[in-house]
């Protein structure tokens, strides 16, 4: 396949639910393994870095410790839902299982099974912020009702960020070289993405690096315009940049799966 | 009877590695067809492009008349598929997975309980229906698959090394099954090495190897082309070859014996016994098993 062929969008049916109505059936049967940790998380960030490092912090940017962090908590919450869903999990299924092997053996084609499983890892993070979000209305740090949005935009970062680990998954050798786009891509993500702090007092190349590809930094612009009630045209610019990171690497992981698994 | 597989010089390269070399067949409707082949002979290959899952490098292939690089989701609603590996889903119950799977081909939820228990039945696995997929034995999980491939009530059913690693009993039970199919008019198209499965259960086989065909046609008749009617083995001792030698007998050395295909194999053996004076000697009639090993070698194929 050449590099062209990498771009060509796919041909989806209906059928593609199909993939996503598995999956959901998998997680509401271990429903109440998946509904701890999305509710323990922003807790223990909140406790540890939002009153404990925030009693040495006054205020960033005229807001508290606590409110300036509880927007990246959901962000960092979305990124890890929708990448890791479709980079171990999916691995597992497709190389451990064998699920993807069953599900082609029907109408299915290979290009709906990948659709659904990122369709599906969009649908963890919608999860995991809905089951955040109320945490963070316990404890006063985001505004309302203006922070609802943030569980329909969770849909559309959380495809951004299964289709990424989609990429990886497609070209990872194995298992355990997963742990390297963790380690070097999600980690750096989740710290300097103007996450616990301010993009601004990094040097200006590390910002324009920060805001050039790393899409949690879109992501945390978004999530704290929002929940601080911020709203300026410039979430514009971060929703094309997602919208249209997304749409690449969306077609793009598709392809590099049919590269890998058709043979 | 109409072709419901229709392949014509069908060519698959991985590279520059030919794993399906130019092959012609083509399967009736009704018939049990077998591909017997060592390891690599490019059987399971052949399956896959038949299944509409692995594009063919070359050739003609239909499947009900329709074009497997076109049609692959029409051609997949009307077959059922046994894998070589079990690839059951463990994340559910023995009758989640037929529910599962019946959602993939757009069954109705209702539809599919009904059909699900008498599957189940057929399958012997009623009482089974709410275990989880690893506390199955190996034949269970077989058999679950076969049920799985009936969801959808396909006209055409594929099967790849169907009862590898079974029991002799879970093998009777699958091959039992697969003749009720059979009575019902399914097109079965199967893989195996195992000579007494393509015996017992084809009308017809193919033995391939290195990705060609080498004979087609009913077991039967291929036994009786290539091995004759009997086989009377002696061991292979310099003496014995020797002696079969001057009996003018025609001979094979395979490994410690040697086999002579015959017709009489009274007097053959008698001949041996009288002349030769061997450790021991078997007439035996001969088998498919005599056939494969004529045609594919019995060198290793690793």
């Amino acid at each position: 396949m050449s590099w062209p062929g990498l771009l060509s969008p796919p041909t989806l049916t209906r059928r593609t639910l199909k993939v996503w109505q598995r999956n959901r059936d998998v997680f509401t049967k271990t429903f109440r393994v998946n509904f701890l940790p999305p509710l323990l998380e922003p807790l223990l960030y909140l406790l540890s870095l939002g009153y404990g490092l925030g009693f040495f912090v006054n205020q960033i940017q005229g807001v508290s410790y606590p409110r300036f962090i509880a927007p990246a908590l959901l962000a960092i919450s979305i990124m890890n839902a929708g990448f890791f869903e479709t980079t171990y999990a999916s691995y597992v299924r497709m190389y451990f299982q064998k699920t993807f092997d069953a599900i082609i053996a029907t109408p299915l084609s290979i290009e709906e099974v990948i659709t659904g499983e990122i369709l599906w890892g969009a649908t963890r993070s919608v999860i995991n912020a809905s089951i955040m979000l109320p945490v963070l209305i316990v404890f006063g740090v985001v505004d309302l009702p203006i922070s609802l949005v943030i569980i329909p935009f969770a849909f559309l970062a959380g495809f951004l960020f299964a289709s990424i680990g989609m990429c990886f998954t497609a070209l990872t050798p194995n298992i355990d070289t997963l742990n390297l786009p963790t380690f070097l891509f999600v980690t750096p993500m989740f710290l300097f993405s103007g996450t616990f702090f301010p993009l601004s007092i990094l040097p200006v190349p590390i910002q324009v690096i920060a805001t050039a590809v790393l899409p949690l930094t879109h992501v945390v612009i978004i999530t704290r315009m929002i929940t601080l009630s911020q709203v300026t045209p410039a979430i514009l610019v971060s929703l094309a940049w997602i919208v249209m990171v997304a749409s690449v690497l969306f077609v793009l992981a598709v392809n590099l799966m049919k590269k890998r698994l058709i043979v | 009877m109409a072709d419901v597989i229709v392949a014509q010089d069908l060519e698959k390269r991985f590279g520059d590695f030919v794993a399906v070399d130019r092959v012609s067949f083509s399967v009736r409707e009704g018939e049990v067809f077998g591909f017997l082949g060592p390891n690599g002979a490019g059987k399971t290959t052949t399956m896959r492009m038949i299944q509409c899952v692995s594009p063919k490098t070359s050739g003609r292939l239909e499947v009900f008349g329709m074009d497997v690089s076109t049609h692959p989701a029409e051609i997949k609603c009307l077959i059922g598929v046994v894998p070589q590996e079990t690839n059951l889903d463990p994340d559910f119950s023995v009758q989640e997975n037929l529910m599962v799977y019946s959602r993939y081909f757009d069954i109705p939820a209702g539809t599919a309980r009904g059909a699900i228990d008498s599957l189940l039945d057929f399958v012997q696995l009623s009482e089974r229906k709410d275990t989880s997929i690893e506390k199955l034995s190996g034949g269970m999980k077989r058999r679950l698959i076969l049920a799985r491939a009936l969801v959808n009530n396909p006209r055409l059913l594929i099967l790849d090394e169907p009862t590898v690693g079974l029991d002799p009993q879970a093998r009777h039970l699958i091959w039992d099954r697969l003749r009720a199919l059979r009575s019902r008019g399914n097109t079965i198209v199967l893989t195996t090495h195992y000579m007494e499965e393509a015996a017992q259960l084809c009308d017809r086989i193919v033995i391939m190897d290195q990705g060609r065909i080498l004979e087609l046609g009913r077991p039967q008749d291929l036994v009786r082309k290539h091995a004759g009617g009997d086989i009377v083995e002696a061991d292979n001792k310099p003496e014995v070859l020797a002696c079969l030698g001057r009996l003018g007998e025609r001979f094979e050395v395979a490994g410690e014996r040697v086999q002579v295909f015959t017709s009489q194999p009274r007097e053959v053996t008698a001949a041996i016994l009288k002349e030769c004076s061997p450790v021991e000697v078997v007439a035996r009639p001969s088998s498919l098993e005599d056939v494969f090993l004529k045609l594919t070698g019995r060198r290793l194929k690793e």
